[in-house]
């Protein structure tokens, strides 16, 4: 059992190889090697966004959308539901001499919850799916690893990818073209 | 920057064999049939005059949404757009046409509008008191006001951004961008006042201070409708191919769901505050539509002008599949005329909806001309502008 806020990680003799590429042209081509290749467990990292990464990486589509949408489909029920008990059941007051469910003067409330669900959905869905907060990762122990916030472009294959190897995952990170290549320790 | 490889390969213009470009004659032939069967079956009805309006409108609509795009596109220096600005330069070029075509409104007024009636305006205390606005003389003086603006303004844009393909000065991107502003402002008040004067002062006893904001969503959800359409035609064309791509669609397509929601936000809005506020003088404009044969319209509005388009253009793979992206475009144009249907109508029909083949033949008359000259503009021309610094840019653009 380790402790929360650290990654729950199988066992392994090694966290993986990293390896690091010069620019985000040659990130792509190793990321695309590497999944035509057939490695399921590993990660590319740059400093910014690099245009087609999750094309070639072979990402699929996030599931964060559906988590926003559900919310936000739920906030707004919600806030409609609360709206009529209260005006109906809870406390019948007539107001202005309209009907004592008169759904448009719900309909802001209506949708300011729905939003506000929605965005709390989209940050602590994203969160969740990141599995953040994570307050310490086997990469950080790498010193050049620190670079991936600066000009470094990274892969790193996990050491429980079934294809890994720790020489021929090595060989196949340089042949690819990266500057380094290390083996980072599980921490 | 480098010139993309794309911008050396692609069809920039419509080739003359293509059956695009027989557009302007088949349209303007549609046009002149539509003009012929609107006279024959309509001489002298009111009938033929709303008709009129709502066609003139449609096209009217669509034409300052470009505008608008256009000038927001130079007002932001936009860079991811330019691969399609020319397509709306083309369709904001038909406003000097469009002042041609508003003139049966003119011509019409008494048929139209119950406040140019005199004997009327002297009976009716709120029309007395709005009678200095609500004039004929000063109506015609606006009228010529607004198409000055606007006119000038898509004739402008259209001139310099040609002569730009040419000459690829970047002078006239800087003159353009620096007018653009000033231009928004002008833009705003026209058309905010055109509103008014052409579709609000239909009901002239009612208030209502966001209608002119209705209109302008309207033009905007509209046009970029009618963007996906006209760029995906291209591309059937087997023009700008990899010059407009599906990353602009993409960007055209979240337009479009951004404006839905903003219509629905802004009718809303105008429906919300008249109903609470419960005032006999502004209420009159809703009871018309949903106490009367109206109220499955001003549903199918509510429905199909933001919930289903809502949900529909919501998913990225949506507006990143074109054919769909299409049908949706499609759908926001039909539902589109609807609505202005659904502004203009109810004053002449009071009971309920009367849609009739008057309104098939003036659509296809002021259509058809609108799109002749659209056509007219787009195979005359490239279709991209060529000479703005910002094209390898755009073509080069890709969302996250």
């Amino acid at each position: 059992m380790s402790a929360p806020l650290l990654p729950q990680l199988p066992a392994g003799p090694c966290y993986g190889a990293l390896g690091r590429f010069a620019g985000p042209r040659e990130l792509l081509h190793a990321c695309e090697r590497i999944r035509e290749l057939g490695f399921t467990r590993w990660d590319a990292h740059s400093p910014f966004p690099v245009h087609g990464l999750d094309g070639a990486m072979g990402l699929r589509a996030s599931r964060l959308p559906w988590i926003v949408l559900t919310l936000a489909l739920s906030g707004a029920a919600g806030a409609m539901l609360l709206q009529w008990w209260v005006h109906t059941q809870a406390y019948p007051l007539v107001i202005s001499g309209k009907p004592l469910f008169s759904w448009p003067a719900f309909v802001p409330v209506t949708f300011e919850v729905g939003v506000l669900f929605g965005a709390l959905g989209a940050v602590f869905g994203m969160f969740g799916l990141n599995r953040l907060p994570m307050h310490h990762h086997p990469l950080f122990e790498s010193s050049t690893f620190e670079r991936a916030t600066d000009d470094g472009f990274f892969v790193s294959i996990e050491s429980w990818d079934p294809k890994f190897d720790r020489e021929a995952t090595t060989r196949l990170l340089r042949d690819l073209g990266a500057l380094d290549v290390e083996l980072v320790p599980s921490s | 920057m480098s010139v993309p490889r794309v911008l050396e390969t692609s069809r920039l213009t419509v080739p003359a064999a293509s059956g695009l470009s027989r557009l302007p004659l088949v349209a303007g032939g549609v046009g002149v049939l539509g003009l012929l069967a609107s006279w024959a079956l309509g001489q002298g009805t009111r009938q033929l005059a709303f008709s009129w309006l709502v066609a003139f409108l449609f096209c009217l609509t669509l034409a300052l949404g470009a505008l608008w795009f256009v000038l927001v596109h130079f007002a932001t220096k936009a860079g991811w757009g330019v691969a399609v600005r020319r397509l709306a330069e083309n369709v904001a070029g038909t406003l000097p046409v469009l002042a041609v075509l508003f003139l049966p409104v003119l011509l019409w007024m008494h048929d139209l509008y119950h406040w140019s009636d005199a004997e009327a305006a002297a009976h009716d205390p709120l029309l007395a008191a709005k009678a200095p606005y609500l004039a004929a003389g000063f109506f015609a003086i606006r009228a010529v006001l607004y198409f000055a603006i606007w006119g000038g303004l898509g004739v402008l844009y259209l001139r310099s951004s040609r002569r730009q393909d040419d000459t690829g000065d970047e002078r006239i991107t800087r003159r353009l961008t620096a007018i653009a502003g000033p231009a928004l402002i002008l833009f705003a008040l026209s058309v905010s006042f055109a509103a008014i004067d052409w579709i609000m002062s239909l009901e002239p006893h009612w208030y209502s201070t966001v209608f002119g904001v209705y209109v302008f969503s309207g033009c905007v959800v509209s046009f970029f409708s009618l963007l996906v359409v006209l760029s995906a035609i291209l591309a059937r064309a087997g023009v700008l191919r990899g010059v407009i791509t599906v990353e602009h669609f993409h960007d055209i397509g979240k337009l479009m769901f951004a404006f839905t929601v903003f219509w629905a936000y802004i009718a809303f809005a105008q429906f919300f505050l008249i109903w609470y506020g419960n005032i006999p003088e502004e209420t009159v404009w809703y009871l018309r539509r949903l106490d009367s044969g109206w109220l499955p319209v001003s549903l199918l509005l509510a429905v199909g002008h933001f919930v289903v388009p809502f949900f529909f253009l919501m998913p990225r793979t949506i507006k990143r599949r074109t054919p769909l992206l299409v049908t949706g475009a499609a759908w926001m144009l039909f539902i589109h005329l609807v609505d202005l249907h659904w502004l203009v109508m109810p004053t002449l029909h009071q009971d309920g909806p009367h849609p009739g083949l008057l309104d098939l033949t003036t659509l296809l008359g002021v259509g058809g001309l609108f799109f002749a000259v659209v056509g007219w503009l787009m195979t005359r021309q490239p279709v991209v502008p060529l000479g703005d610094p910002r094209l390898s840019e755009s073509v080069a653009f890709e969302n996250f």
